[in-house]
């Protein structure tokens, strides 16, 4: 790609920026939220088309007019937030929009059977016949590779891949990237996790406001160079909780018992018991879909549990109630930020109300008062720093870390007693995720008790007083965090012990 | 102004001269004597069910039932309207505004609680009452000796027909010097005034705001979604009842099924308040535009102007309004497309 420009109304993108990618090798696109990552790769799988600029394949010159050139021309990409048909089974996704099928549809069975020989060869373990909706996020990044692959995609652009896996997941990508490139395929592999693509990448491209900063080889180089060329300046890294002796502290949130079931009806949460003290940080480690956000509803309310019992400073919450949670003191930042944490179409104001707008001063016999509610949205955009427009800005309109920031401010004003976190900062860039944690940090020197529910391990690691790994809905383990190791939390995670 | 371009092509094609058509169909529709009033008079129904849709679509309830709850309305008001014929003029309107009223929301709670409770398809259980209203209609007045047949004569009893109310039960009007307004559609423009009072500055109005954008950040918060879509369900079926309580008040004086049933009166709501986008301030607008439309339709077909012809100019007005809007959806969609995935994280990082 040379000279690439593309221009939005009132940003530039990516200012001529160039980038080349080998044959064979993991190249990845490093950056910022913001710096253009996305935009350059957009244009490469022809959803948009540059401004200026030329894109070049095996040395001939293309222009794709459409993601379907792209496809054609072995371009695929992986996207951060999947786009599957989620009631369709992994080989319909796979198959879907494949128009050399011809009039009559395949027998399932030998794409099935395709679909299988090809998950068996990169080694990712997925049943062709499972609907989407039934997998964990994981499991559908692999369906959106094998999608790829099964497209004979030559050059395969992941956006993000590991935010939500395992570390062993995340080595057994590495492992299936290995293979392709080994098999003269091109991965580009789009990140701004520091420490894997110092594992995994080859080379790396820096992004920064739209425009190229260089090129590096990743031998060559050290998270601290990366870091700087990709934020301009020296970064402070990962601050971490102190751990403190909380053995004396009251335990504030606690679960005897607790099983709850899942969207299918099946088992998701299998007698959990495990207490969170005041102003601790309990961390629940585990691979996507081994029933975290039953969990986190659970506890919230959101979810009626089918046995045991959930005590918040020793009272018992109602099963099924997330009123009753949050009377009693229980702030919960859920997994989906944006249609489950906030109204999207509603303003920051009313975002901002969306618990107490039942009492006063938010409203009075069930009048709302617009005077309080606008000083209450004032004030919390100036505390927490909201960047928006205003406090009538629709919520959707506000890039992902401000959507956590009105969370968050949400969640810490109602003075709760514990808060529930699921992934609190996944897809968000290093600056608002650390400015999360910090929020996380103080409230719990402040006495709260928080469970965070996170995939990301290393998050878990620098936060938690102590972790407990979920396994296929049970806790196979809870350790200080002074005791652990993570390769035995790794394992954990996967199930082979504990 | 697409509408009215195409439209003066076909009127060319029929041999008639484009310009003067419009002129007569704005003059007909609100300028002529007496044009405005009964522009409103077609307009009064269509306020009211188009209220009853806004009011539940906006929360992405498929209310399709204002037609039976329409009819119901119309039960209930004339049912009391007899019951209390003895009465004085404000009891007895009182009287029959709220019999439309609990009536059309009584039938509008059924698929309300089904839905709620048992998550049954509102599309299909609302149009499916429709039919049983409409029939229930049939019967009271053509297939049984009921409450609200009249019986009183020889030739009542061979042409079926309702018992004709007192004359104390006629709606008022109100006689502004441009044109006399039903009582109807005062009350239609007082249910725009208070829903969006309700949208505004209520706590209920708010948890229905959630609702509509997103039901798991309603659960989310704790808010009871049963209670919201039941009692939704049950407003909207006021608001169509009303409708029905003025067909018999306002107008018909009398439970004429044939009448109401040839009128499609709910259906047209769902037409009114998606050309308002469910904005309780844009239906009087919209229904009044319509109400106009089909009035100068009727004085303008005559020996020179086919009916036909009139119909495919409302038709075709209709057409391009809704179509005109589905366009504006789809560039706004487009532009959308365009930039969000990146515009988002551009301005993200501006901000950040």
């Amino acid at each position: 790609m040379r000279s690439i420009t593309k221009r939005f109304p009132g940003v530039l993108a990516n200012d001529s920026v160039d980038f080349e990618a080998q044959k064979g090798e993991v190249h990845a696109l490093l950056g910022e939220n913001g710096a253009g990552k996305s935009t350059l790769a957009s244009i490469l799988t022809g959803l948009y088309r540059p401004d200026a600029g030329e894109i070049a394949i095996d040395g001939r010159t293309v222009e794709f007019r459409s993601p379907k050139d792209a496809r054609e021309a072995g371009v695929s990409m992986v996207h951060q937030h999947f786009r599957l048909a989620a009631s369709l089974t992994v080989s319909d996704n796979i198959v879907l929009g494949q128009h050399d099928a011809g009039w009559l549809r395949t027998s399932p069975r030998i794409i099935d059977s395709k679909v299988e020989e090809l998950a068996k060869r990169y080694r990712m373990p997925v049943d062709p016949r499972a609907r989407i909706w039934q997998l964990s996020v994981g499991e559908q990044q692999r369906v959106e590779i094998l999608k790829a692959l099964y497209r004979g995609a030559r050059i395969l652009i992941l956006d993000e891949p590991t935010s939500l896996l395992t570390p062993q997941e995340a080595d057994d990508l590495f492992e299936t990237l290995r293979r392709m490139t080994a098999e003269g395929r091109t991965v580009i592999f789009v990140s701004h996790k520091l420490d894997e693509l110092m594992a995994v990448a080859d080379r790396v491209t820096v992004l920064r406001g739209g425009r190229s900063i260089g090129t590096v080889l990743t031998r060559e180089t050290s998270p601290s160079q990366l870091a700087r060329m990709m934020v301009g300046r020296e970064v402070v890294f990962a601050q971490t909780k102190q751990i403190h002796d909380l053995a004396g502290a009251a335990v504030v949130l606690e679960l005897r018992g607790v099983s709850a079931a899942g969207d299918l009806g099946i088992h998701a949460l299998d007698g959990v018991s495990f207490s969170v003290r005041a102003g601790e940080i309990v961390g629940v480690a585990g691979v996507s879909g081994n029933g975290q956000r039953q969990l986190a509803e659970v506890i919230s309310g959101a979810r009626p549990r089918t046995a045991g019992d959930v005590l918040l400073a020793g009272s018992r919450l109602r099963s099924g109630d997330p009123e009753d949670a949050i009377l009693k003191g229980i702030a919960h930042v859920p997994e989906d930020r944006m249609h489950t944490g906030v109204s999207p179409s509603l303003s920051i104001a009313d975002n901002l109300i969306l618990k107490s707008h039942r009492r006063p001063p938010i409203s009075f016999q069930g009048i709302l008062r617009h005077g309080s509610i606008r000083t209450n949205a004032r004030d919390m955009i100036a505390r927490f720093s909201v960047a928006a427009p205003g406090p009538d800005t629709p919520t959707r309109l506000l890039s992902g870390g401000n959507v956590q920031k009105v969370v968050l401010a949400r969640e810490l004003s109602s003075r709760p007693v514990v808060i529930v976190a699921a992934n609190p900062t996944r897809g968000l860039d290093v600056g608002a995720t650390e400015g999360v944690r910090a929020l996380l940090i103080e409230a719990a020197s402040k006495g709260v008790g928080i469970l965070l529910i996170s995939e990301d391990l290393d998050e878990i690691l620098l936060l938690a007083d102590r972790i407990a790994v979920i396994y296929n809905g049970r806790i196979v383990g809870l350790v200080p965090r002074a005791e652990a190791d993570i390769q035995q939390i790794g394992l954990m995670m996967a199930g082979s012990s504990g | 102004m697409a509408a009215f371009a195409a439209a003066s092509v076909v009127l060319l094609v029929a041999g008639k001269d484009p310009i003067a058509t419009y002129e007569r169909i704005f003059d007909r529709a609100f300028f002529a004597p007496g044009a405005l009033t009964s522009t409103l008079v077609t307009a009064t129904p269509l306020l009211l069910t188009g209220l009853a849709a806004a009011a539940a679509f906006r929360m992405r309830l498929w209310n399709i039932g204002g037609e039976g709850q329409l009819y119901l309305g119309a039960v209930g008001a004339s049912g009391t309207g007899i019951a209390l014929h003895d009465q004085t003029g404000p009891i007895l309107i009182t009287g029959m505004i709220l019999g439309g009223l609990l009536a059309g929301a009584a039938w509008a709670i059924v698929p309300g609680l089904l839905k709620a409770y048992f998550n049954t398809n509102e599309i299909i259980s609302t149009l499916m009452l429709n039919y049983v209203a409409g029939l229930l209609l049939l019967y009271l007045i053509f297939d049984s000796q009921s409450y609200w047949r009249d019986l009183s004569s020889f030739s009542a009893r061979q042409f079926p027909q309702g018992k004709v109310l007192a004359d104390a039960a006629s709606w008022p009007t109100f006689n502004f010097e441009i044109a006399i307004v039903p009582l109807g559609f005062g009350l239609g423009i007082a249910a725009a005034i208070g829903l969006w009072a309700l949208y505004r500055s209520t706590v209920f109005g708010f948890q229905v705001r959630v609702l509509g954008d997103s039901a798991s950040a309603a659960r989310y918060a704790g808010i009871k979604t049963r209670r919201i879509v039941v009692v939704m369900m049950a407003l909207s079926g006021a608001l169509a009842g009303i409708g029905g309580a003025s067909q018999v008040g306002d107008f018909r004086h009398v439970l004429d099924p044939r009448g109401l049933q040839q009128a499609g009166l709910g259906y047209s709501g769902i037409v009114v308040a998606a050309l308002a986008r469910y904005n309780p301030f844009a239906v009087p607008v919209v229904a009044v535009l319509i109400g106009g439309l089909a009035n100068a339709g009727y004085s303008l077909q005559g020996p020179d102007f086919p009916a036909g012809l009139v119909g495919v100019l409302q038709g075709m007005i209709l057409f391009f309004a809704l179509g005109g809007e589905l366009l504006l959806r789809y560039r706004f969609t487009l532009g959308s497309r365009g930039s969000l995935p990146v515009g988002a994280q551009p301005a993200g990082a501006a901000r950040q």
